[in-house]
């Protein structure tokens, strides 16, 4: 005989228990985190390297690279003086939180006071896994086009911050920075945006406050 | 994108609740997946038979509810849906301060078993 069982499971609810136990490891050793999302090429690891430049002297970073495959990105991080782990999901399209989990064991947390996680270069799986970091950042670029908000509605929802990279590219594109923000504003009325330029280093220092607000508010 | 992975959880959750309940076998899973969830529907078919075999699952049938989004307007209080599958400003007022009521669900609501 057939019966109907009930369950009402959310699908991801092994991957969110998961995050949720990151949640708590890091928290419990005063470590700010957050999970960088961007297409690929947008400048991922030029932030980090960027950011790391500056706070490497006042802080204890850990970094955390998620790539389908080589250590490239994790080489550069730990050239510019961070912990570096590479993760390689081996063709996954993103990091769920099972990978960072086995990411995180290898670190010792309470050494570090801020764990960058940076997402494979997708604008659409990362938006789906929670990972427990405490904040979400998107890198949205310049090249891209401007876009990209309208077309990846569910990434723009949920980020804390937003940085717009390779503004020293707008006299060369055709880009309109209006239409772009009116895209952003729909679907995440309030989200902080720092446009910068990795290259020339224009516009990182408020992205730098911000964050280091956000290290000293946990380790105090 | 990220089917095969979702495939498997939905799998296990199915297995789990079969196994809870003295199933021999799951015949049937009723899933609700809302329009903003980005999950395609023919890529889980698609790996849902390969890898239920020798399962609890196999053979079963996979049925979706597809929930469709719906904002509510936090300046007019009119509700709207995607249009031609784009988000828009209030088409009333063209306000673009919007909440979403629904459409981010994926959910496993229910199995059948014998």
């Amino acid at each position: 005989m057939v019966k109907n069982v009930s369950i009402v499971e959310k699908v991801h609810s092994a991957n969110d228990q998961i995050a949720e136990e990151i949640r708590q490891r890091l928290d419990n050793s005063s470590l700010f985190s957050l999970n960088i999302m961007a297409s690929p090429g947008a400048g991922k690891t030029s932030l980090i390297e960027r950011t790391l430049k500056e706070l490497h002297p006042h802080h204890k970073i850990a970094v955390i690279d998620g790539d389908l495959a080589t250590s490239i990105d994790a080489d550069r991080a730990a050239n510019a003086g961070a912990t570096a782990v590479q993760i390689n999901t081996g063709g996954q399209c993103h990091i769920d939180a099972n990978m960072l989990q086995k990411a995180i064991n290898s670190l010792d947390l309470d050494s570090f006071d801020l764990l960058l996680v940076e997402n494979v270069g997708n604008l659409i799986c990362p938006a789906s896994f929670q990972l427990g970091t405490h904040k979400n950042v998107l890198i949205a670029s310049i090249p891209e086009g401007d876009d990209k908000p309208y077309k990846y509605p569910v990434m723009y929802q949920d980020l804390d911050a937003l940085i717009i990279n390779k503004i020293d590219l707008l006299p060369y594109v055709d880009f309109d920075m209006s239409y772009f923000e009116k895209g952003v504003q729909l679907l995440n009325p309030n989200l902080v945006t720092f446009p910068v330029s990795c290259r020339t280093g224009e516009g990182i220092e408020p992205w730098i406050s911000w964050l280091a607000g956000w290290i000293v508010s946990k380790t105090t | 994108m990220h089917e095969l992975a979702i495939t498997e959880q939905i799998a296990a959750i199915a297995i789990k609740h079969g196994e809870k309940n003295a199933a021999q076998s799951i015949t049937d899973l009723y899933l609700v997946i809302g329009e903003l969830s980005t999950v395609i529907d023919d890529s889980v078919q698609f790996y849902w038979d390969l890898i239920t075999e020798n399962t609890l699952c196999e053979g079963a049938k996979l049925h979706f509810q597809r929930i469709p989004a719906l904002f509510i307007c936090k300046e007019c209080g009119k509700e709207y849906s995607l249009i031609e599958g784009e988000l828009t400003p209030c088409p009333n007022c063209q306000s673009n301060q919007m909440e979403i009521l629904q459409g981010k669900e994926f959910h496993l609501d229910s199995i059948n078993i014998i």
